[in-house]
C-alpha cells in the first residue's frame, strides 16, 4: 500500500525488547481495588452504590453522567468498604472520588447476556452497549468511545483507522494484544465497521512490530475490508492526524475533527474491549498494562483489574531501585506519578519506572538555534521561537505563532541539545492562556451582569420617577377638581342666597 | 518540595558541547595541515586566537554575572577562536590574533547577550573588522613552507615573527592567488595570465600545498570535515550544496561569456576559503536561517554576494562580507519563511473543510 509523507518526528530508542517477548500475564487478584469515578474525558460518573453493598464483577458502580461521560464498573466481586477521596494517578496526586472495593476472591461475574450475532444489532444499539460498557479510548486519550460511534454513524465516513502504532518507547501492551488476541481485535473492528456502516478499515502497525503485523494480517485474511498496514517506526506515529495523513494523505483542518475528512480513529485495545462488550456483554474492567523501564527487574505485560494499585504491579514485576521516576504511560508524554499508591485507570497503558541515571533532568543551557526542534516538530511549529515568547510571559504572541496547535508530543524537548524543557514551557503557557480565557469569560459575564443590574436599577428608578410624576399630576388634578368643586359649591351657595333674597 | 518531573522522561542525549566538539573535530584535519604548512608561527597564531577568545568569554561572563565554567566548557568560544584563526594569515602578529579573539567574543557575541543571541557570526565579524582596520597585516601571506623544510622557522624564530615582526618582509611574503588575480585585473591583465604569473595550480588549492589563510588552503580537508558534520547531522546539506551550486552556475555563465575577464568556476570554489565558508561559517547554527527553504535562500544570496565582491568589489575575498550581510538578513528570512502548520494554509488560516457528500 502506498503511504503518504509526513513531516517531523523523532526516533527515540524503543526499549521494546524488554517486554515485547513477555506473554500477557494475569495479575493475582488484589485484596482491595480503588476505582475512581473519573477515568475519562468529560463528566465524572455518578455514584450508584453505597458503603457495605456487595457487588459482582461487572456491576455498575457509577453511571454515565451527561453527554460526554462514561460509567464505571466493579472489576471483581466483593464489598464496597469505602467511598472516599483517593490520590489520582496524576503528577499532583490530588484526591479524586474513589470507590474502595474489598475483593472476596471469588471474582464472581454478573450473569452475562451473550449476544451471539452482533451483526443483527442496529448501529444505535451497538453504540449504546459500548457506552454502557464504559469503554473509552484505551490508547490513553480516554475519550468515551460510544460518543465517537454515535457521532460517526451520523457522519459521512469512508474509513475506520485502527491505531496500532504504539509509538511510545517501552510500551508493548498493544503489540502483545495484537499478537495474542488478533482474532478478537479483528472481531471488534468488524463490529465497529458494522456500527459505523463502513466497509473499510486500516490497522496501522509500526514496522518495529513484525509479529503483531503478521498476526493481524493472518487474522484479517478472511475479511478483505480490513487491511493491516505497516507504517514507519517514528514518533509520534500514534497521533491520529499523523496516521490519517500517512494512510490517506488527508489533512484535518484546524478546528475540525477527523470525521470531517471522512475518517474515524480508534485504538486496537478499544477494538478488543468492544469485542468483549458486544460478544460477551462484559464491561471494561480489565486492561493490559506494560510494566517496564530500567528500574524494573522483570518487565512484563500484565492484564490487571481497573483499580489495582500501581504498587501491586511494581511488586509483581520487581522494582530494583527506590530512587526512581514513575511514569504512567510512555516516557515521551507520560505523566509522572507522585508515588505508587495510585490506582490503574482505564487509560493507563504502561507503568514505566526509570532510574535517575536514565531520566535525570539536566540543566537547561542557552538555545543555540540549531533548529533541531523545528525539524522534529510534527505540526510544523517553531518551538525555539515560541519558547522565547513564553519565557517573556508573552503567551498571547506565543499563541499567535502556533502554541494553540502544539500537541505536546515532546519531540522538541527530546532532541534539544541545550536540554531546554520546551514542551513543559508550552504546557505551562497553554494553561496560562486557558486561565486568561476563563478570566476573560468570567469578566465578560460579570460585566454583562453588572450592566443588566445597572439597567434594572435605572428602570426601577425611571418607574419610580414616573410613578411620582403620576402621583404629582394626580394630586394637582385632585386639587384642581377640589378647587373647582369648592368654587361650584360657593357659586351654588351664592345662587341659593341670591334666590333667597329674591 | 521536589517538583513532579515533566515529560519527556527520556532524551536523545544530544548536547551543546557535543555539537561544538564535533565541529571542532571536523576542523582538525584542515587546521593540522595549516600548522604543517606554515610552521610554528601558525601555531602561535592559533593558540593566541583561541586563548584570547576563551579569556574574552570568561571576562564577559564574569561581568554578565553568569556561571563561567559551564559556558567555557561548552566549546563555543573555542570554536569561534578556531574558526577565526583558520581565516587569519598564518604568520599574523600576536596583537592581530588577540584583538580578533576579543573583538569576536565581546562585540560579536556577548554584546548581543551571549551564546545563541548574536546576529552576526563572531569569527567573521572579527575577521572583517581586522581586515578593514589593518589591511596590511591581514593580507600579508607567506607561501607554503612546511614543517621540517629548510624555510620553516624554528620555535624561537617563530616567537620573534609573532611578537616582533616578520624579518626580511618582502622576501618572505607574497599575495594569495585571489589577491594576485585581483591586482592583475586592475592593471588590465587577463585572468589566465594572472593565474600563470601567480603560479596558480588547481591541484595545490585542493590539497592545500599553497599560500593562504591558516586553515583555508586545503579544500579537500575542509570538505571532508564538512561531510563529517553533515554525516553527524549537525548541519544539513542545504547551505553548502546550494552555495557551491550557485557559484558554479554564476561563474560558469560569466566565464563562458568572457573567460579572460571572469575566473573559472573551479577557481571560485577551490580558492579563498569558499569551502570553509560554505561548510563551517555560513552553516553557523546561530546566525543562519531555521528552515531548509530559508537556508537555501540564504545560501543563494551568500554565493551571489561572494561572486559579486570577488569580481567587482574592492576586496579580493568576499566571504567575510557576504556572510555578515546575509547574517543581517537571517531574521527577515526567518520571519517570512516558516514551515506550514498542520491543518493550516501558509498564511496560518485553517485549511478549508473538504466538501463531503
Amino acid at each position: 500500500m502506498k503511504l503518504f509523507k509526513f513531516r517531523g518526528g523523532v526516533r527515540p530508542k524503543g526499549y521494546k525488547e524488554l517486554s515485547a517477548v513477555q506473554a500477557i500475564e494475569k495479575l493475582p487478584l488484589p485484596k482491595k481495588l480503588y476505582i475512581p469515578l473519573q477515568q475519562h474525558v468529560g463528566e465524572p460518573a455518578e455514584l450508584v452504590v453505597s458503603i457495605g453493598q456487595r457487588v459482582l464483577k461487572g456491576d455498575l458502580l457509577g453511571h454515565s453522567n451527561g453527554k460526554i461521560s462514561a460509567p464505571v464498573h466493579a472489576s471483581s466481586s466483593g464489598t464496597i468498604v469505602d467511598i472516599t477521596y483517593f490520590a489520582a494517578p496524576h503528577p499532583s496526586g490530588l484526591p479524586f472520588q474513589t470507590i474502595v472495593l474489598e475483593t472476596d476472591g471469588l471474582d464472581e461475574e454478573t450473569k452475562s447476556v451473550i449476544t451471539l450475532d452482533p451483526f443483527s444489532l442496529s448501529a444505535e444499539e451497538i453504540a449504546t452497549r459500548v457506552g454502557a460498557a464504559g469503554i473509552v479510548g484505551l490508547g490513553g486519550a480516554t475519550f468515551p468511545s460510544a460518543v465517537k460511534l454515535h457521532e460517526g454513524a451520523k457522519r459521512q465516513l469512508d474509513t475506520l483507522v485502527i491505531n496500532g502504532g504504539e509509538c511510545e518507547p517501552f510500551l508493548t501492551c498493544d503489540d502483545r494484544l495484537m499478537r495474542e488476541r488478533a482474532e478478537q481485535v479483528i472481531d471488534g473492528i468488524r463490529i465497529m465497521l458494522h456500527a459505523l456502516n463502513l466497509n473499510k478499515a486500516y490497522v496501522a502497525i509500526e514496522s518495529n512490530k513484525p509479529h503483531a503485523l503478521e498476526a493481524m494480517t493472518l487474522a484479517s485474511q478472511a475479511y478483505p475490508e480490513i487491511q493491516a498496514v505497516k507504517v514507519p517506526t517514528s514518533y509520534p506515529m500514534g497521533w491520529d492526524r499523523q496516521l490519517i495523513k500517512i494512510l490517506t494523505g488527508r489533512e484535518v483542518p484546524v478546528g475540525k475533527r477527523s470525521s470531517d475528512v471522512g475518517l474515524i480513529v480508534h485504538n486496537v485495545a478499544t477494538a478488543y474491549a468492544i469485542h468483549e462488550a458486544i460478544r460477551y456483554d462484559r464491561p471494561l474492567v480489565n486492561r493490559i498494562v506494560t510494566v517496564s523501564g530500567d528500574a524494573i527487574a522483570q518487565p512484563k505485560n500484565v492484564e490487571v483489574k481497573i483499580g489495582t494499585l500501581v504498587s501491586e504491579l511494581l511488586a509483581y514485576c520487581g522494582i530494583e531501585s527506590t530512587e526512581t521516576r514513575l511514569v504512567m504511560g510512555g516516557p515521551m508524554m507520560g505523566l509522572s506519578l507522585p508515588h505508587a499508591e495510585v490506582p490503574v485507570v482505564k487509560g493507563c497503558n504502561g507503568i514505566v519506572a526509570l532510574t535517575d541515571a536514565f531520566a535525570a533532568t539536566k540543566t537547561a543551557q542557552p538555545c543555540i538555534r540549531c533548529s533541531k526542534c523545528i525539524e522534529a516538530c510534527p505540526v510544523g511549529l517553531l518551538p525555539l521561537e515560541m519558547v522565547t515568547r513564553v519565557k517573556k510571559g508573552d503567551y498571547k504572541n506565543a499563541g499567535e505563532i502556533g502554541l494553540h496547535d502544539c500537541i505536546s508530543c515532546s519531540s522538541c524537548s527530546y532532541v534539544c541539545p541545550a536540554n531546554i524543557p520546551l514542551v513543559h514551557y508550552f504546557n505551562f503557557a497553554k494553561d496560562k492562556l486557558r486561565d486568561q480565557r476563563q478570566t476573560q469569560i468570567k469578566n465578560d459575564k460579570t460585566k454583562k451582569l453588572a450592566e443588566a443590574k445597572q439597567m434594572r436599577l435605572e428602570a426601577i428608578e425611571a418607574a419610580k420617577k414616573a410613578e411620582a410624576e403620576a402621583r404629582k399630576a394626580k394630586r394637582a388634578a385632585d386639587k384642581a377638581r377640589k378647587a373647582a368643586l369648592t368654587a361650584e359649591k360657593a357659586k351654588q351657595a351664592e345662587v341659593a342666597q341670591n334666590e333667597g333674597t329674591v | 518540595m521536589k517538583l513532579a518531573p515533566s515529560a519527556p522522561h527520556t532524551h536523545s542525549g544530544n548536547a551543546v558541547s557535543n555539537v561544538m566538539l564535533t565541529v571542532i573535530l571536523a576542523l582538525m584535519p584542515a587546521t593540522l595541515l595549516g600548522l604543517y604548512a606554515f610552521g610554528f608561527p601558525a601555531l602561535n597564531t592559533l593558540v593566541i586566537t583561541i586563548v584570547s577568545s576563551l579569556l574574552a568569554e570568561a571576562i564577559s561572563l564574569y561581568f554578565a554575572d553568569k556561571p563561567i565554567m559551564p559556558a567555557l566548557l561548552d566549546g563555543s568560544a573555542f570554536l569561534t577562536g578556531l574558526l577565526l584563526a583558520m581565516s587569519l594569515p598564518p604568520w599574523a602578529p600576536w596583537w592581530i590574533s588577540a584583538l580578533g579573539g576579543f573583538f569576536g567574543i565581546i562585540i560579536g557575541k556577548h554584546i548581543f547577550g551571549g551564546l545563541g543571541q548574536n546576529i552576526f557570526n563572531p569569527a567573521m565579524l572579527a575577521r572583517v573588522c581586522l581586515l578593514i582596520s589593518f589591511p596590511l597585516e591581514m593580507t600579508t601571506w607567506v607561501p607554503y613552507k612546511p614543517f621540517f623544510s629548510e624555510q620553516s622557522p624554528g620555535f624561537l624564530e617563530s616567537l620573534k615573527i609573532t611578537f616582533v615582526g616578520i624579518p626580511n618582509f618582502d622576501a618572505m611574503t607574497s599575495a594569495t592567488i585571489m589577491g594576485h588575480v585581483r591586482t592583475e585585473l586592475t592593471v588590465h591583465h587577463g585572468v589566465s595570465s594572472a593565474l600563470a604569473s601567480g603560479h596558480y595550480d588547481l591541484f595545490n588549492t585542493i590539497i592545500g600545498t599553497t599560500g593562504g589563510s591558516l586553515g583555508e588552503t586545503s579544500t579537500l580537508l575542509v570538505v571532508l570535515g564538512g561531510l563529517y558534520i553533515i554525516y553527524k547531522r549537525i548541519i544539513s546539506w542545504h547551505i553548502p550544496v546550494t552555495m557551491i551550486a550557485t557559484i558554479l552556475i554564476l561563474a560558469s555563465i560569466f566565464h563562458f561569456i568572457d573567460s579572460d575577464r571572469f575566473a573559472s568556476p573551479l577557481f571560485h570554489i577551490f580558492s579563498g576559503g569558499y569551502m570553509l565558508g560554505a561548510f563551517f561559517i555560513a552553516t553557523d547554527l546561530v546566525t543562519s536561517p531555521n528552515t531548509k527553504p530559508g537556508q537555501i535562500i540564504f545560501a543563494v544570496g551568500l554565493a551571489v554576494l561572494v561572486f559579486v565582491i570577488r569580481t567587482w568589489g574592492g576586496y579580493p575575498e568576499g566571504m567575510g562580507f557576504a556572510v555578515l550581510l546575509m547574517n543581517a538578513l537571517t531574521p527577515l528570512i526567518d520571519h517570512y519563511i516558516k514551515p506550514r502548520i498542520y491543518g493550516r494554509d501558509r498564511k496560518g488560516n485553517p485549511l478549508p473543510a473538504p466538501e463531503r457528500e
